[in-house]
């Protein structure tokens, strides 16, 4: 089985399905993020964003169909699919006792990170924490602790890069302090892929946004094509009405339904 | 786990109860009374089944759980957590009927007779394991922790047996849990009680997997009730 | 070989680790601590000569301080979503069992090594022996083996540390009886060749349950 796939597509799924027991997270996703692109999830909660995300990158199964990223088929090639996969989530996956230093010393071993102690100085200059490098992580700011998580993320130069919720809890400094970072990111060719509440910020960054609701990707747009306005009344129209309530119908409802 | 699958049920459970009924007489009855012991020898005919099939349903179950984690499907985490169950059941019976035996043979409520150590042993470890389940709300997850639990488990058996019957030979044993030498009569009803309490470890097994998929069922009903109607279309009923 | 470099990479960030904060170390050692004044002290008030329960003390002792360590090697990689941060690195799950496990060898050796010395002072037992420390360190082997896979288990489940103990200890029967009683033979001055069999059980648990947890690691950290 070749290793590397013809692949213009940074991330692709076929028929993407997952189900947690009986209850249906993500339904018959099908995604093409192209090269070098960002694109934003944007949904409402319980839509399945981070589930999705989470099996982009390796952290979950898929219940079926099929996922590449970087052209690497994520059910045989999961472990090598690591290395060019770099996420970031509300979970800092950081040790809290260790430094930065520290931290970062020991995931570019685990990822085999040539020219390790370079890059880390280079990493820590580019998020700001210079300065706190040898500090344990649990006394710096929440805000600190999320651009290490960041470098963290981007450690051993991955090609796609997956962010869930980063603007949650960010002030509007610290969040235009993370868009910078994003855009020069992208600037370096990676792709980057990201879920978030906040539309406007989704959309600033993206040139992609897909909107998720229920498990179902319901739309699909071009940033470049549509004002932010119109973005919003997009986005209004798929989730307000089609965003159920997860309460009980009674089963008679279903009368009509049975054979 | 529907209707279709358990029509053979009712001859086993048929055929379990006329097993139990033979073994009841033959124990009671056809045996003769242990020169030695006198009556309460006879705590051995179910004593030493009990303890058989306890280990029987560890070793099924630490296959069922290699399936599951090999194949991904539920019905063979039902099929351990039923026989684990089933197991702690008849260890706690040969456990007990031990106890009850060496009382008045020996005198004391406990010995360190290997097999019976390595049944307490195995017991403890078995019931902490079915409390595991409980623990854990992912059915996922647990399935597969049990299963990892069930497959160290029964490696384990051997190595622990070992180690008590080393311990053992190097203080003598004072007493052994068969002080007396078996004639062809009493093979005959220790056969028979064996079998006996094997189909009914089928049968209790059979029983216990169709109500876990039953329960199972209902749940996944009560989960697709819930649901809109536009997201339960797509599914079954 | 990166499966090495992996490995030795997560026992040196546990070192690190526990060399900043000594939490894990302080509480392991005083809690063996604690186990062996306690018998010896009660022991003292009933039996003529403390001497014969000795060994049996210094295994309570050791097997209680690493469920301690093995509960903590896990709990603080999931303060922070840690585990899963491992499990994004490239690596094998078996690298990742093999580095924690390493780990918490060292720690529960390096706390047996502080005890002993304490309770050969209080039993009046001869540890200067090294044969007993060869059965230390199988012993110490064994119960890391398994430990360090339910312990993974353990701090998934709402039970949390709790799990641990109650799991490991019939497991780790074999050991505890191995150990104890060949540390027995060896403070009574058998030789090696009385104690062989006990050795020779230990070496097996060892090799049988490594390879086992190793294997079977990978199926209790996916997701």
């Amino acid at each position: 089985m070749a290793l590397e796939a013809a692949s213009e597509w940074a991330v692709q799924t076929e028929g993407l399905r997952k189900t947690f027991g009986h209850v249906s997270v993500l339904r018959d996703i099908n995604l093409k993020i192209p090269n070098h692109h960002s694109a934003t999830i944007v949904g409402p909660n319980g839509a399945g964003k981070t589930t999705l995300l989470r099996i982009l990158a390796t952290l979950t199964r898929p219940s079926a169909g099929r996922v590449w990223v970087d052209g690497l088929d994520l059910h045989d090639w999961g472990t090598q699919a690591c290395r060019r996969i770099g996420f970031a989530s509300h979970q800092l996956m950081l040790y809290l006792d260790l430094s930065p230093q520290e931290n970062l010393r020991f995931y570019g071993r685990m990822y085999g990170v040539p020219d390790l102690e370079p890059r880390i100085a280079e990493l820590l200059a580019q998020v700001g924490l210079g300065g706190r490098r040898n500090d344990p992580v649990r006394t710096l700011s929440r805000g600190m602790q999320q651009r290490l998580s960041l470098a963290r993320a981007i450690l051993h130069d991955p090609s796609v890069v997956l962010l869930d919720e980063p603007y949650t809890g960010l002030d509007p400094r610290a969040a235009d302090a993370l868009s910078t970072l994003l855009r020069g990111l992208l600037a370096q060719g990676r792709t980057v892929l990201m879920t978030t509440h906040d539309l406007a910020r989704g959309a600033e960054m993206a040139d992609q946004v897909l909107v998720l609701v229920a498990g179902q990707v319901t739309f699909q747009v071009r940033t470049a094509d549509l004002s932010p306005q119109e973005l919003r009344e997009l986005y209004d129209q798929h989730v307000a009405p089609t965003a159920p309530s997860r309460e009980g119908l009674p089963l008679q409802r279903r009368t009509e339904d049975r054979p | 786990m529907n209707k279709p699958g358990y029509a053979w049920l009712p001859w086993l459970i048929g055929l379990t109860a006329l097993s139990i009924v033979v073994s009841v007489c033959l124990v009671f009855v056809y045996v003769p009374t242990e020169r030695v012991m006198g009556p309460v020898q006879r705590i051995f005919y179910y004593h030493v089944p009990s303890a058989w099939v306890g280990f029987l349903a560890f070793f099924v179950a630490c296959l069922a759980g290699g399936a599951y984690l090999a194949r991904r499907e539920i019905r063979w985490d039902m099929l351990q957590a039923a026989s684990d169950e089933i197991g702690v059941l008849f260890s706690t019976i040969a456990l007990v009927s031990g106890s009850l035996w060496a009382r008045p043979i020996w005198n004391t409520w406990w010995t360190w007779d290997p097999r019976l150590t390595t049944t307490l042993v195995m017991w403890l470890y078995y019931v902490v394991t079915l409390m595991l389940r409980g623990t854990v709300e992912s059915e996922e997850r647990r399935a597969r922790f049990h299963a990892v639990l069930n497959i160290v488990g029964f490696i384990n058996v051997p190595l622990v047996f070992l180690a008590i019957r080393l311990w053992r030979s190097i203080h003598p044993v004072l007493f052994t849990s068969e002080g007396f030498a078996l004639e062809p009569s009493m093979l005959l009803t220790l056969g028979v009680c064996l079998l006996a309490f094997t189909l009914l470890y089928a049968c209790l097994l059979a029983l216990r997997v169709r109500a876990q998929g039953l329960e199972h069922r209902l749940l996944e009903l009560r989960q697709l009730a819930s649901l809109p109607e536009s997201e339960a279309k797509g599914e079954t009923l | 070989m990166s499966f090495w470099r992996g490995a030795l990479a997560i026992v040196a960030k546990d070192a690190t680790a526990e060399l900043r904060s000594k939490e894990t170390l302080s509480a392991m050692l005083v809690f063996a601590l604690l186990v062996v004044v306690i018998f010896n002290f009660s022991f003292e008030l009933r039996v003529d000569n403390v001497r014969q329960i000795a060994p049996g003390v210094l295994w309570v002792a050791f097997a209680f301080a690493g469920v301690l360590g093995l509960n903590r090697s896990f709990v603080l990689e999931r303060e922070g979503g840690c585990i899963e941060g491992l499990m994004l690195t490239p690596v094998d799950r078996g690298v990742i069992y093999l580095g924690k496990f390493l780990g918490n060898v060292l720690f529960m050796l390096v706390t047996e090594a502080i005890i002993l010395p304490i309770f050969a002072a209080l039993f009046d037992a001869p540890v200067a022996n090294p044969l007993l420390w060869l059965i230390m360190l199988l012993g110490t082997i064994g119960l890391a083996a398994v430990g360090t896979l339910f312990a993974a288990m353990a701090v998934s489940t709402r039970a949390r540390e709790i799990m641990l103990p109650l799991l490991l200890f019939p497991v780790s029967v074999p050991v505890l009886i191995a150990a104890t009683k060949a540390t027995a033979q060896v403070m009574d001055g058998a030789g090696p060749t009385a104690a062989a069999p006990w050795l020779r059980l230990l070496l097996a648990f060892d090799l049988i349950f490594t390879t086992v947890a190793f294997l079977g690691f990978e199926y209790v950290l996916e997701e």
